[in-house]
């Protein structure tokens, strides 16, 4: 039996069971106000007087943009309400950002260290030819922007305590999960003895160049190799020792391009220490399926099917058991729409593409390529 | 007995109704393409609008004992509650904001400030009512199952109370609406067991006690020794909304020249067909900026229809093109005063209490309903043909008029 008093306290939070709250007994006001709120939140009320006032959706401020390099720079965003600051280094968090009046989603790593950082979160972010959003946060965001938020994710962290061996393989803007892990050694004191390789195109082109350069000279067990592939070429993985002689013995955290990734994880392999590798893949391959079908991975029901360009998701789930939501079955009443977790979809009508953080129509969507749906 | 074939009725042939249905999904790719800040900007703004006439209501209403406390906070809030229901509850769980992407003005999320939950909303309305769009038997909203509106549906006895039921109805809309989803007419017909209606109200009951406590509970309550005063203008503010939003709705198909269907007309429909069913079952009312605002922009019901999922900002512009359609094909284009618009669904509701023996007019030719046979029992125009003076298509506008002025009927 529980206690009254927990009974009570559950009952006056149950109008906020989809509210993320940083401290729980928020929520214990929070859901007593929503009674004369409903069927909406105080937050959506207060959130007119200050935007940061509502955990309904996470949300930010951004106070400042600081550029690192020609094509980068560290947004330093003020969280609002229900945003924890309990990540771990190394996990990235989820943007979204308002272009034209609609909301683009994309993840940055956290270059912030966890509870310091006068609570506030900083992501870096390389702006890259095809990545609009990326492009739009480098050059276009001005200070005073309200961002969308989702809670940081992902589990290449670094441990707490951290190993006292550390391997560091990086390169572009994949340095940005990597700092978060630097910074937070540096600030725990911690001294592990850590070896990292980062590669970029030129010194120039270095993200936090002046900062690395610093931990070298500050933090004894700090060993950087910069590998400038515009003189030196790219990292050999076959002459790995060369630069650091005991690497198959060091827990190893790699990010970067795919290309280095699919080297890191073959050479790991080979010498059969592939569970000392951690990996973070940061770019999804945009589509080039344009529609064509694709594997249907449905999360919550953990089914999947192969389906053509032909077949709806709503009929894909139905044909694997799935008590998939429907209406009107011809794109008008919405009682289909579900969350897209990962890959695209096409829209049959429109042919427009979807991509993860949007919700989609079921009944006139089809995969463009291997994608999940929250069901 | 209600349209069965559209093509013969509207007078066009299945080449036209082809290239219409193109021509419409011209205008909802334009449409699409367009969207943008400035239509974001315009929900954003709505919603603000509305939150603050509804905060703004009911703090005036902690002062409900003073008269003009009490009048100005029922008055906005009784605005709040029918933009709410209106422009933002409608609209948004139709999805015609779901492209910005916003969890928190999306189709999925949206709860609106009325007892009828919005899951049951998205199944009657979204689905039934604007896939089956009054095709007789199928679309619950053709009378609600408690109200005849059209001589096409056989008289009972029970509907003799017809006049009483619209006053009824207008008054608790809302609970109205709430209920709509238990289908009395399918448990009538055994189509639906009780034991499914109970599973609906459980539904139902939830957000009734959320809804009726916040109403007449818990500001009544918070307003302390006002409590009466307090009440009384919720009470008021929630009569309001249900007499507009019933009054909107009931124009939106009732009038004379919103047409009805039958089952076989669906049966054999193609896409564009279902665009023609769209326009000629759907009437608009002549509206400014203010009453298309309060109304949800549903003054423009016909381009609602075509369209459910688009904007309703942009209805407006849509109308234009639409009627530049009408006059191309020479289709009608029902509208009129709100007033007018009532008075012709007051009438046929009056008129339809009696039994059919009492009527005058045949459900091919009635007022309220009409078929393709109409043409055929007058001898009346069929072909549609170009006028070779004048250019003009003579379609099915020009062949209603001159039947009415008597011009060819016998």
């Amino acid at each position: 039996m529980d206690s009254p008093l927990r009974s009570l306290a559950r009952w006056s939070k149950a109008p906020t069971k989809d509210v993320q709250a940083a401290k729980s007994w928020v929520n214990v006001p929070r859901g007593l106000a929503a009674r004369a709120t409903t069927p909406l939140l105080p937050d959506d009320y207060l959130k007119m007087l200050n935007p940061l006032w509502s955990a309904r959706e996470l949300r930010g401020l951004i106070v400042d943009v600081r550029p690192e390099t020609a094509d980068s720079a560290t947004v330093t965003i003020k969280p609002g309400w229900g945003f924890s600051g309990r990540y771990r280094p190394g996990q990235y968090v989820g943007i979204g950002l308002r272009i034209d009046g609609r909301w683009h989603w994309r993840s940055y790593s956290l270059t912030s260290i966890p509870r310091r950082d006068n609570k506030n979160i900083t992501i870096t972010v390389k702006a890259t030819p095809e990545g609009f959003l990326s492009t739009h946060l480098v050059n276009g965001v001005k200070p005073g922007t309200i961002v969308r938020l989702a809670s940081p994710k992902g589990d290449f962290a670094l441990p707490d305590p951290a190993p006292g061996k550390i391997l560091f393989i990086t390169a572009g803007s994949g340095i940005t999960p990597v700092m978060a892990m630097l910074r937070t050694l540096k600030s725990r004191a911690q001294q592990a003895d850590v070896a990292h390789i980062h590669s970029a195109p030129s010194a120039d082109e270095v993200i936090f160049h002046d900062e690395l350069r610093e931990l070298e000279t500050t933090q004894p067990g700090y060993r950087l190799h910069l590998q400038l592939t515009e003189t030196q070429g790219h990292i050999d993985f076959d002459h790995l020792a060369d630069i650091v002689v005991d690497w198959r013995e060091r827990p190893a955290w790699v990010c970067g391009p795919p290309a280095l990734l699919d080297n890191a994880e073959e050479a790991w392999k080979s010498e059969g220490c592939g569970d000392q590798l951690h990996m973070e893949r940061f770019t999804i391959a945009a589509t080039d399926k344009g529609g064509e079908g694709g594997t249907v991975t449905f999360a919550i029901s953990d089914k999947t099917i192969e389906i053509d360009g032909a077949t709806s998701l709503l009929e894909a789930g139905e044909k694997v058991g799935i008590q998939m939501p429907f209406g009107c079955r011809m794109g008008i009443c919405q009682t289909c729409v579900l969350p897209l977790e990962s890959g695209h979809v096409r829209d049959f009508r429109s042919g427009a593409e979807h991509r993860e953080g949007d919700r989609i129509q079921t009944c006139i969507s089809t995969a463009s390529g291997n994608c999940t749906i929250k069901i | 007995m209600a349209i069965t074939d559209i093509k013969e009725y509207a007078h066009l042939t299945a080449e036209d109704v082809e290239q219409l249905a193109q021509e419409l999904d011209a205008i909802r790719a334009d449409i699409e393409e367009s969207r943008g800040e400035r239509d974001a900007r315009y929900i954003r703004r709505t919603i603000q609008l509305q939150r603050a006439l509804a905060a703004g209501g009911r703090i005036a209403l902690f002062a409900s004992h003073n008269k003009l406390a009490w009048l100005t906070g029922t008055a906005m809030l009784a605005t709040a509650k029918i933009v709410e229901n209106m422009e933002l509850g409608h609209n948004i769980t139709h999805g015609q904001w779901d492209w910005m992407n916003d969890p928190e003005i999306h189709s999925t999320e949206w709860e609106w400030d009325t007892t009828c939950p919005g899951v049951q909303w998205k199944h009657s309305h979204n689905f039934i009512h604007h896939k089956y769009t009054n095709i007789v038997g199928l679309d619950g909203d053709v009378g609600y199952g408690i109200m005849r509106v059209t001589r096409d549906e056989p008289w009972e006895t029970w509907m003799l109370g017809n006049p009483i039921y619209n006053v009824l109805l207008g008054t608790l809309f809302e609970w109205g609406v709430a209920l709509h989803h238990i289908e009395t007419a399918k448990i009538r017909k055994k189509e639906k067991t009780w034991a499914e209606a109970r599973k609906d109200l459980r539904v139902i009951g939830k957000k009734v006690a959320k809804q009726a406590g916040k109403d007449y509970l818990i500001f009544p309550a918070l307003t302390g020794r006002n409590w009466k005063h307090t009440l009384k203008a919720n009470l008021t503010a929630n009569l309001i909304r249900n007499y507009w939003a019933y009054m909107v709705i009931f124009c939106g198909h009732f009038p004379d020249g919103a047409e009805k269907f039958t089952v076989e007309e669906f049966e054999n429909e193609t896409k564009g067909e279902w665009y023609l069913r769209q326009m000629l079952g759907s009437a608009n009312f002549n509206a400014g900026r203010f009453m298309a605002f309060v109304s949800g922009n549903l003054c423009y019901q016909i381009e609602h229809h075509l369209f459910p999922d688009l904007p309703s900002n942009r209805y407006a512009e849509i109308g234009v093109r639409v009627r530049e359609l009408c006059d191309k094909y020479d289709l009608p284009y029902t509208t009129g005063s709100l007033g007018r618009q009532y008075m012709q669904t007051f009438w046929t509701i009056l008129k339809l209490a009696l039994p059919d023996k009492l009527l005058k007019a045949t459900p091919d030719d009635a007022r309220e309903t009409r078929s393709e046979l109409k043409f055929r029992v007058r001898e009346g125009l069929r072909e549609s043909f170009t006028d070779p003076d004048t250019g003009k298509r003579r379609g099915l506008r020009t062949a209603l008029r001159e039947l009415r002025s008597g011009g060819l009927a016998a």
